[in-house]
């Protein structure tokens, strides 16, 4: 009964919900809770740049990770780094030369998947924004406990509990990986079956973008 | 609505390559309109919204933005926020402000040139937009006259609401303009990069015109025929419900 139980509870993911355009003032905004764990972004964009942070050939994409309580120390700035990574892929930045595009990400609410919560969260307001966009993307957390079980969207508790934790993300076309973070010491079987049940999960994540731009876009469409 | 059709909603990613060669025939070229691409052979959108094709051959993604990005032969309300000798900026809400030379307007020569006053509105169409130079404005069009265009009374009120919002009520099916015009008398600029600039007898006739313009954003064009109606009646009660809504 209960390995029946379990096997349910790793293949499934935490409620999705969130809120396009909730605040007034930036081009784009987004709030994602992926069970409890909850975060804020905003996008400005493409708007002036700083000469120091001007490229000639395309536009500076910067994004400021906002802790929930503090200063954004070492681990908040790798954080926004991988953030930032794994969204310039996706964005057409070359449209918008020597302009900036500024993302803010504010940490609401942290239950386990925080860096796949700030992706996601950040890549509807991107959207929100109409941006253009390459793809979308959608990143996914799992671990592996301590008995070797592989657990999808773990709780900040079973997170901090597990042998190795990973975040990966996708792209909308093919599925294919943009980014994978690791923690914690793996096998590579481990590693390709994490891979596997996050890659079949993302399409929950996309299928939940589709929703929520449906949902905004409803009273335009002919009916 | 034979010729224009609102199709679906899409997402950045997708390829609309079969969709699209189910609808424009093999004796056109198909224009791609903004939010589309092309990748070799395969059309791509690249913004989310919703996708409309026009007779013939016109495709393009209707999406929802605040942040304006200028485009050749829009019309546009700038602020100006530098006066140089010969030529002015202007805040036209886009990442450069945009350079509006004195002499592009109507009779304006070396010695006679416009008065503009750093805060001024003007009202002006974008004659380069490149994503490599800065935008530049002109206040005349190719006959050397002004129409429309040109610095607008500093008696008015002017708001910023998002683009998609602008461009509906622009549209020639939207009734709102037309039908507030029978009721009360006011003036109105709509800048394609959402900038409003409305003029009205009183200050409440002011705010009936921006509250009614803010409250269509979100409302089908049935609900926004239901609005007209109850405003052309005078039912301000039920006007105000029907916008609460």
């Amino acid at each position: 009964m209960l390995s029946d139980n379990k096997e349910n509870e790793t293949q499934s993911i935490r409620t999705l919900s969130a809120e396009l355009s909730n605040l007034s003032r930036p081009d784009g905004s987004a709030i994602v809770a992926q069970g409890d764990t909850v975060v804020q972004s905003a996008v400005y964009g493409p708007v002036e740049v700083r000469p120091n942070k001007e490229l000639p050939d395309k536009a500076y994409f910067d994004i400021v990770y906002k802790p929930l309580t503090g200063l954004p120390g070492c681990p908040e700035k790798l954080r926004e780094r991988v953030i930032r990574n794994t969204l310039e892929a996706t964005l057409l930045v070359n449209l918008h030369p020597r302009k900036s595009i500024n993302l803010i990400l504010q940490e609401m609410q942290n239950d386990g998947g925080l860096l796949a919560c700030c992706i996601n969260s950040a890549c509807m307001a991107l959207m929100d924004a109409g941006l253009a966009m390459k793809c979308l993307v959608a990143a996914l957390n799992a671990v592996i406990t301590t008995e070797g079980d592989v657990l999808l969207d773990p709780s900040l508790k079973q997170e901090e509990e597990a042998k190795a934790c990973f975040t990966f993300a996708f792209e909308s076309i093919n599925h294919e990986v943009i980014t994978s973070n690791t923690q914690g010491s793996y096998s590579e079987t481990e590693f390709k079956k994490c891979l596997e049940i996050c890659r079949s999960a993302s399409m929950k994540v996309f299928d939940f973008y589709r929703e929520c731009v449906q949902r905004r876009f409803s009273k335009e469409i002919d009916r | 609505m034979a010729n224009r059709l609102n199709c679906r909603v899409v997402l950045p990613g997708e390829s609309i390559s079969n969709f699209i060669s189910g609808l424009v025939s093999d004796n056109f070229k198909t224009v791609l309109g903004p939010g589309l691409q092309r990748h070799s052979d395969e059309i791509v959108v690249t913004k989310c919204g919703i996708l409309k094709y026009k007779k013939p051959n016109l495709v393009w993604v209707e999406s929802h933005e605040k942040r304006y990005v200028p485009v050749r032969g829009e019309y546009v309300i700038g602020i100006i926020t530098t006066k140089g000798s010969e030529v002015v900026r202007a805040d036209i809400g886009a990442g450069d402000s945009a350079v509006l030379s004195l002499l592009s307007f109507e009779g304006a020569t070396k010695r006679n040139k416009p008065n503009l006053q750093v805060g001024d509105l003007v009202y002006a169409r974008v004659l380069v937009a490149s994503k490599d130079m800065e935008p530049e404005l002109v206040c005349v069009n190719s006959h050397g006259k002004s129409g429309e265009l040109g610095v607008l009374p500093s008696s008015g009120f002017l708001f910023t609401v998002p683009l998609n919002l602008v461009r509906k009520i622009l549209c020639p099916s939207c009734p709102l303009l037309k039908t507030l015009g029978e009721r009360i008398p006011y003036e109105i600029t709509a800048g394609a990069n959402g900038r409003v600039w409305i003029n009205a007898n009183t200050i409440q006739n002011t705010l009936l015109v921006y509250n009614a313009i803010s409250f269509a954003e979100h409302m089908t064009p049935e609900e926004v025929n239901i609005m007209c109606s109850e405003i052309l009646h005078g039912n301000q009660e039920a006007t105000l419900v029907t916008m609460l809504k």
